[in-house]
């Protein structure tokens, strides 16, 4: 196991707090008791929640009682959808984005084999969506509007707000999966005009296994998961308490860290990506450029392929990212970088960095060092060179026939 | 992460043969380039030979791949074994060959070896001057999966040789079925296809060993395993297509003992002589090939 990697790939997951791992030991050892059972021994364990509980509201802006725990994020959004269409059965229509994650896609595709309609909004090759497409989409048949708050791919932030009022109007609910956005830019759930709204525990340097969903008071919400009366009977099912504690603990150390993490991030990030343009010829940044998570970069390096430069960095430790299909298991790439309609020569080389509070200035110049030499070794290698090859040029315009 | 080989990871850090052969003015030696796959799908492989035309030999192989590791590696190691190969041996080099240098791919990737084999193929026939479309048959050549542009010869040439069995293990071969998915119940119906074609094939090479056996050993009996191919087998070559060219058709339906079923068909089943059909064409020449002991009934 290698455990001094530079790690780069925190959209994918991070590594847990340390502090957060010493407040949640307790309860897999000495306070082991069912936070449902009378007794004291259980009912202490029982308090504990209740902290971790407004320490998770606060980050949210939001009230305790409107949290609904969930094992991870996959979990909180599928309860979102499907609560909000048993809230209003007569209503069949949904609306989300092309570039959602699967734990949303996978699942309206389903209800599409259901009888439910969904429209799935177009971006732009920022990765932005049109306000106006989502406007013309909107009906009063719309029970739900599901989008995230910004892309795991790019880190292009959607303007949640704006979208709200426009869903509010048409009087469907409107869930946010905001997964890769907790801990990284300020939210406000008292002002928003969100109705639920997903988080996952191990986004934000806490465990994986957690996840949180949060519910506007007032907003119907009919559980999947039954059983026992946990959550207000929202979500059955004994809590995982060590988890909770560490969530809670979690999101309010992100909370403290919150506004000088988001600078420095920024700063590391914008030299990362400064650096690797102006060194390496033929490559482009995606997604869109200020409105963007302060932590990802996702870079196009033309002619060559994801997986082949993942692997390489891997020989310097560094771990990244890849839209390419070679690293998903699938064999298509990353639907977020086709949905933007980027161009083959782009879309197979692209690398997501993604930085956390504990990137450092010196691992930052490590790939700044070691990048350029990769992609040139690649670039050697393949037989696409530049624009006007002729294979490429071929391949390129036979593609935009089909 | 993928699972790789020393061996890959070896040529894929370290490519042996990388880069293009330029243009010679040496005397007794011609280029060869073959391409292969496309920037869409995400690997592509420009392969150049250099071939001493009088031996026919390969004496220098280069590659040019856009991919991931193991395309490199595969293209890597395709250059390595097909240099001091004459043509026709190269032709043999089969993508289990990549990938049995290579120690082995992770299944999902096979479909790099799959390149290898197809761009070596593509320069052989180049440099030969044979267009490639006339190898790919063109009524099997349709287009099974438009994601990946892939044509129903070309799936079942990788059923075939590597043994698939299954849909997902073309997907990981050739890519067609790993896009949409549209195409993967095609897929299912092109390995059955195949699976029967192979089944039959092998019945009838069991025929032929029979016959063979009978006649060159008259008085053993037969199994009833081997009586039936051997039936099969002459009504297939010697009676049916007497009777197809007159508008009929007999098909084997069983065989219990000495009394063959059959079901006459078309002209044969209507016509007010078929009894007689029957005892000519069918049990006579049954009699004389397989057994005298046989009676043929029709169902
Ligand atoms: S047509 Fe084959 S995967 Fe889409």
């Amino acid at each position: 196991m290698q455990n001094n990697c530079i790690y780069l790939d925190n959209n994918a997951t991070t590594k847990v707090d340390s502090e957060v791992i010493e407040v949640m030991l307790p309860y897999l050892t000495d306070y082991y008791g069912n936070p449902s059972s009378m007794h004291t021994f259980g009912g202490q364990v029982g308090k504990a929640l209740r902290t971790a509980r407004e320490q998770l509201a606060a980050i949210l802006g939001a009230d305790q009682s409107e949290i609904v725990y969930t094992s991870c994020g996959t979990e909180g959004d599928n309860a979102a959808i499907r609560a909000a269409l048993l809230a209003h059965p007569e209503k069949r229509h949904i609306v989300t984005t092309q570039v959602e994650h699967p734990a949303v896609l996978n699942v309206c595709k389903q209800l599409e084999t259901q009888g439910y309609s969904v429209t799935y909004l177009s971006v732009n090759h920022q990765g932005q969506l049109d306000l106006d497409e989502l406007e013309a989409s909107l009906t009063g048949n719309t029970a739900l509007v599901t989008i995230m708050y910004a892309n795991n791919e790019t880190g292009t932030i959607f303007p949640i707000e704006q979208i709200g009022l426009r869903v509010k109007e048409y009087g469907a609910i409107f869930h946010v999966d905001a997964v890769q956005v907790v801990g990284k830019i300020p939210l406000n759930m008292k002002t928003s005009t969100v109705d639920m709204l997903t988080v996952s525990g191990h986004k934000l340097h806490g465990p994986k296994g957690i996840g949180a969903l949060y519910i506007r008071r007032g907003v119907r919400f009919r559980p999947f998961i039954l059983g026992g009366h946990q959550e207000r009977g929202r979500r059955a099912g004994t809590e995982n308490v060590p988890g909770i504690i560490a969530l809670g603990k979690a999101a309010e150390l992100e909370m403290l860290h919150l506004e000088e993490a988001n600078k420095r991030q920024t700063r590391l990030r914008d030299r990362l990506e400064q650096a690797l343009l102006t060194t390496i010829p033929d490559c482009v940044v995606n997604g869109d450029p200020t409105q963007r998570l302060p932590n990802t970069t996702n870079i196009g390096f033309k002619y060559i392929e994801g997986e082949a430069i993942l692997l390489s960095l891997n020989k310097y430790g560094i771990c990244a990212s890849s839209g390419s299909a070679c690293t998903s298991g699938s064999l298509e790439p990353s639907h977020v970088l086709r949905a933007m309609g980027l161009p083959y020569t782009t879309l197979h080389g692209s690398i997501r960095f993604s930085l956390c509070r504990y990137t450092t200035e010196a691992e930052i110049d490590q790939v700044i060092e070691v990048m350029p030499s990769i992609v040139e070794r690649l670039r050697a290698l393949s037989p696409f060179k530049n624009d006007d090859a002729g294979w490429l040029q071929e391949q390129e315009q036979a593609l935009a026939h089909r | 992460m993928w699972d790789y080989t020393d061996k890959v990871l070896e040529l894929f850090y370290d490519p042996k043969n990388q880069g293009a052969i330029e243009e010679t003015s040496e005397p007794g030696v011609k280029l060869a380039m073959g391409e292969i796959g496309s920037i869409a799908c995400g690997d592509a492989l420009r392969l150049h030979l250099k071939v001493e035309v009088e031996s026919d030999k390969i004496l220098d192989a280069r590659f040019q791949t856009f991919g991931c590791t193991s395309a490199i590696a595969s293209s890597s190691a395709l250059t390595e074994m097909v240099k001091g190969l004459t043509l026709d041996e190269a032709l043999k080099v089969s993508n289990r060959d990549i990938a049995d240098y290579l120690g082995g791919l992770p299944e999902a990737k096979m479909h790099c070896s799959v390149m290898g084999q197809e761009a070596l193929e593509a320069a052989i026939y180049n440099y030969r001057g044979i267009p490639l479309a006339t190898h790919d048959d063109d009524d099997e050549g349709a287009l099974v999966c438009s994601c990946f542009g892939i044509s129903e010869a070309k799936i079942r040439r990788v059923v075939l040789e590597n043994n698939l069995t299954g849909a997902e293990e073309v997907t990981n071969y050739v890519k067609a079925g790993g896009g949409c998915g549209s195409c993967l119940a095609n897929i299912d119906d092109i390995i059955k296809s195949v699976q029967q074609e192979y089944a039959s094939a092998a019945i009838n090479d069991y025929g032929v060993k029979v016959a063979t056996e009978i006649v060159t050993s008259k008085e053993r009996s037969l199994t009833n395993v081997q009586k039936i191919a051997l039936i099969q087998k002459v009504l297939d070559e010697e009676i049916r297509p007497v009777l197809i060219a007159d508008g009929g058709d007999v098909e084997l339906y069983d065989v219990e003992g000495d009394r063959v079923k059959v079901v006459l068909q078309g002209a044969c089943g209507s016509c007010s002589s078929s009894t007689a059909t029957l005892k000519i064409a069918i049990e006579a020449r049954l009699q004389d090939r397989v057994s005298k002991n046989l009676v043929v009934e029709a169902v």
